[in-house]
């Protein structure tokens, strides 16, 4: 066989017309990606759309149907994890694979001691290995840490620590970004250009816009199973890609509803220590109010307040105009709050109940029946209404709500806090780990609900959301209202640099 | 050096061991005597073995409450069938026999637990009743009270014998405890030494995480339950040896207490955390307190009463101590965060 010197040099992997089908779904048909040396490549598509599923054909963990892999210039026939690992590819999963219970220097030095065959455990060895790896990113950690009290963000550095020790040459990240806050992802981004000087390529799984543009040398796009888009990052801006990804075209407009002259919502003086203090404002019929922030400057602490889960110390809360006190959440049910957690995963969902029983959840006490048990027809009506209302896409509500995609989940949550009928609702991060178009979807039906008579509160990260949405935006710094800044009269630039100012000046 | 020491759960164990050591001492004022001692340590034996292959799998995220019931019936089916020929030889077939019995019943527990994936606690209830239905339906078992003579020399062999000075009583350190020690070794050089046990910890951690790392959570699994069938056969031997006869059901319900000596010793039942030292100093303290009640004059029926407290006292201070830790983390978790705004 001839070597070519040139091929080899220039990609690490290549893998052509890759075809991988599951019970008769066609996953991947016949899919391509090339990876250069040294580059950041993004690979974006929505939910289903085959990105996972290549990733774990690349990485050994598929058998793909048909096609070629070539890594470093050596066509791989029989690919397996442990190869795919020896040749140079490393997985970063989104739950970044670690043992919470268990060292930094164990995390870190497990794989390549099982990669050597050890048999006898040996801490300093562990320890040595650790230490080399951690130099190479200079993530300075305490070695004996548990990794379990780790922060979100340093539990990744420790994952890619991991993953240099066996020679990687080519690093796959899966939503490396999804949990991180934003000083995180920034942090998280000048490792990756170290790592890029240091000649490793990282193939960047993502659907969230702006960090693919600001990170990617290029773009690979993938719709359902097949390449729409390879190229430089330069060819690509936020319509075409939106475009490229949903086969959609998306006109983001801003709400213009008026808000009505009936006040839902006032907050006076309210403060609880060490959380937020002095909090006024007051909230409309038909309005939506943005709340921006940094982790940790009281926003969700203030949310949680108005929706029982955290008393305050001080301070009083009206809604339509009678002062009312929260004892329980359902005491701000019943005086008409609804409240999207943060943490769809963890606060929102009962992940393994079905999807139709998520809807309801929190409306059970209006759906009973005789002897309060409850009325099977109405709970049907009532988890139909919401499955069309919000165009979830579900084959069958009685499947585990787990089973469904990030922004049909959020549907869901949002379809389950509809139920009750709220006056006021309250969205926390209303679109984080959702595809465009749900997220486009979400906008929209928010648009609507305000539209009909619903007080939304909005507290987010994303910028442009917060903008085209509210029409008032609370800045909040160190628990208390900075600034109160009319959305028509700012720009994404300006906001932004508004909150990262908070960053500059906490110093 | 003593702050760390002050974090651990065994440094508490430890303490209310002795706590309790020196309040019997007090009211009885035979505590510390060697005989005493003596008779504690002679009493951990049997459970000391158990809690070692319990604590293992527990550690892995697993559970195994069949143990008492392989005991019972490889110690039943290896002294009945060697009495049938009149066994006159050595302990070491008695026990290889006995091993093998429970190693079997273990590769039962481990084909459901591991390659079927089914939930050990549900699986060892089921195996459970299964031997123990083979012992006393199948094997229509009676106690019995003829042992192999070896094992009646093993009983009596003594590694260290003690006089009571004044009632001139006497108490035997048993050979029994030697196996015990060897065990405690064998598990410590496998946890703490090996990769192998290094996965049980990760599994323990998180069972896909150690998959994609590389240990062969298959085999790592397959021999946990193994080894405990293994533990349980040995234990049945030395148990029937020291009490000159093989009973049926009489091991049963010790479970409950091994498996709570290994909380209390730090153990998480969801796997991953705690230590083989927590896990015996646990299983000796509850030990302790049932043989203590003696001492003190207290009747029978309310032993149980306070070993229960003790159980209850001691999971809610373990807990409520993980609890604290969990907090303090996640303070430090946000204190980190503050820093990186800061930066």
């Amino acid at each position: 066989m001839k070597k070519r010197k040139a091929d080899m040099s220039e990609y690490i992997l290549r893998v052509k017309d890759i075809v991988k089908s599951f019970v008769g779904v066609k996953a991947l048909q016949g899919v391509s990606l090339d990876i250069k040396k040294g580059e950041v490549h993004c690979l974006a598509g929505e939910n289903g759309s085959g990105k996972s599923t290549l990733i774990k054909i690349v990485s050994g963990v598929y058998e793909k149907d048909s096609g070629t892999i070539e890594i470093d210039g050596e066509i791989q026939s029989n690919l397996t994890p442990i190869k795919a690992i020896r040749s140079g590819v490393q997985v970063i999963y989104q739950d970044f694979s670690v043992f919470p219970n268990l060292t930094v220097y164990e995390n870190i030095a497990f794989n390549s001691e099982l990669m050597d065959n050890r048999i006898l455990a040996n801490k300093n060895r562990f320890r040595q290995i650790a230490q080399e790896a951690v130099e190479k990113i200079n993530f300075n950690v305490d070695l004996d840490a548990i990794v379990g009290d780790l922060s979100v963000a340093d539990k990744q550095l420790v994952a890619i620590s991991r993953a240099l020790i066996n020679n990687a040459k080519l690093i796959i990240m899966d939503e490396p970004t999804t949990a991180l806050t934003q000083n995180e992802v920034k942090a998280l981004f000048k490792r990756i250009n170290d790592l890029k000087d240091q000649g490793i390529s990282i193939l960047f799984v993502s659907h969230k816009l702006d960090e693919v543009f600001e990170i990617s040398d290029r773009f690979t796009i993938f719709r359902n199973g097949q390449n729409v888009f390879t190229g430089p990052t330069s060819e690509l801006d936020n319509e075409s890609f939106s475009y490229f990804m949903t086969n959609r075209k998306f006109q983001e407009t801003p709400y213009e509803g008026k808000p009505q002259d009936e006040e839902m919502l006032r907050v006076e003086n309210l403060t609880s220590e060490g959380e937020f203090y002095n909090i006024n404002f007051s909230l409309n019929k038909g309005e939506i109010l943005g709340i921006a922030g940094l982790l940790g400057s009281g926003r969700t602490e203030l949310a949680l307040s108005l929706f029982g889960m955290n008393e305050p110390d001080k301070g009083k809360i009206y809604i339509k105009n009678n002062e009312v006190e929260f004892k329980d959440v359902a005491d701000s049910i019943e005086h008409g709050l609804g409240y999207v957690p943060e943490d769809r995963l963890t606060e929102g969902l009962f992940l393994e109940q079905s999807i139709g029983l998520n809807i309801v959840a929190a409306n059970l006490p209006n759906l009973s029946g005789t002897m309060d048990t409850i009325d099977g027809e109405a709970t049907e009506n009532e988890i139909t209404t919401w499955i069309d209302n919000l165009s979830i896409k579900v084959a069958d509500p009685k499947l585990p709500v787990q089973t469904l995609s990030g922004g049909n989940q959020q549907r869901v949550v949002l379809g389950k806090w509809l139920a009750t009928k709220p006056d006021v609702l309250i969205l926390n991060g209303p679109t984080v780990g959702v595809d465009i178009g749900s997220k486009h979807d979400i906008h929209t039906i928010l648009k609507e609900l305000a539209e009909e008579g619903l007080a939304i509160i909005i507290i987010s990260d994303d910028i442009p959301e917060l903008i085209t949405l509210s029409s008032r935006i609370l800045l909040m710094r160190d628990g208390q209202i900075n600034e109160e800044i009319n959305s028509a009269e700012t720009s994404v630039a300006e906001l932004t640099e508004k909150i990262s100012l908070d960053i500059d000046q906490v110093v | 050096m003593l702050k760390n020491l002050v974090k651990k759960t065994e440094f508490y164990v430890a303490l209310v061991i002795l706590v309790i050591a020196l309040l019997i001492h007090v009211r009885s004022g035979a505590f510390f005597q060697t005989n005493n001692i003596l008779d504690i340590l002679n009493a951990s034996v049997v459970p000391g073995l158990f809690t070692v292959s319990t604590f293992m799998i527990i550690l892995s995220g697993g559970m195994d409450i069949s143990f008492p019931a392989i005991a019972a019936l490889t110690s039943y089916v290896t002294v009945d069938v060697l009495n049938s020929i009149n066994y006159e030889g050595s302990m070491v077939l008695i026990f290889v026999m006995a091993a093998v019995l429970g190693a079997l019943c273990g590769l039962v527990n481990a084909f459901f637990i591991a390659s079927l994936n089914l939930p050990p606690l549900i699986v060892t209830l089921g195996t459970q009743s299964v031997y123990r239905g083979l012992l006393q339906g199948a094997l229509n078992a009676q106690q019995i009270n003829m042992l192999p003579p070896a094992m009646g020399k093993f009983a009596r062999a003594s590694v260290y014998t003690a006089e009571d000075p004044v009632t001139g009583a006497t108490s035997h350190l048993p050979a029994g405890f030697i196996i015990f020690v060897a065990v405690v070794i064998l598990a410590y050089f496998i946890l703490y030494r090996t990769m192998f046990g290094r996965g049980v910890y990760a599994i323990g951690g998180d069972l896909v995480s150690a998959e994609r790392a590389g240990f062969n959570v298959l085999a790592i699994r397959y021999f946990l339950y193994i080894f405990s069938g293994i533990v349980a056969g040995i234990t049945g031997i030395v148990r029937s040896s020291m009490n000159q006869m093989v009973h049926p059901t009489n091991l049963f319900g010790i479970e409950m207490t091994i498996i709570a000596g290994v909380i209390l010793g730090g153990a998480s039942l969801v796997g991953g955390k705690g230590s083989l030292l927590g896990a015996l100093l646990g299983m000796f303290l509850l030990t302790m307190v049932q043989n203590s009640m003696l001492l003190l004059g207290i009747p029978g029926y309310w032993q149980t009463f306070f070993v229960g407290l003790v159980i209850i006292l001691g999971i809610s201070i373990t807990s409520y101590r993980n609890l604290v830790a969990a907090d303090k983390a996640k303070t430090l978790r946000d204190k980190s965060k503050e820093e990186l705004v800061n930066e």
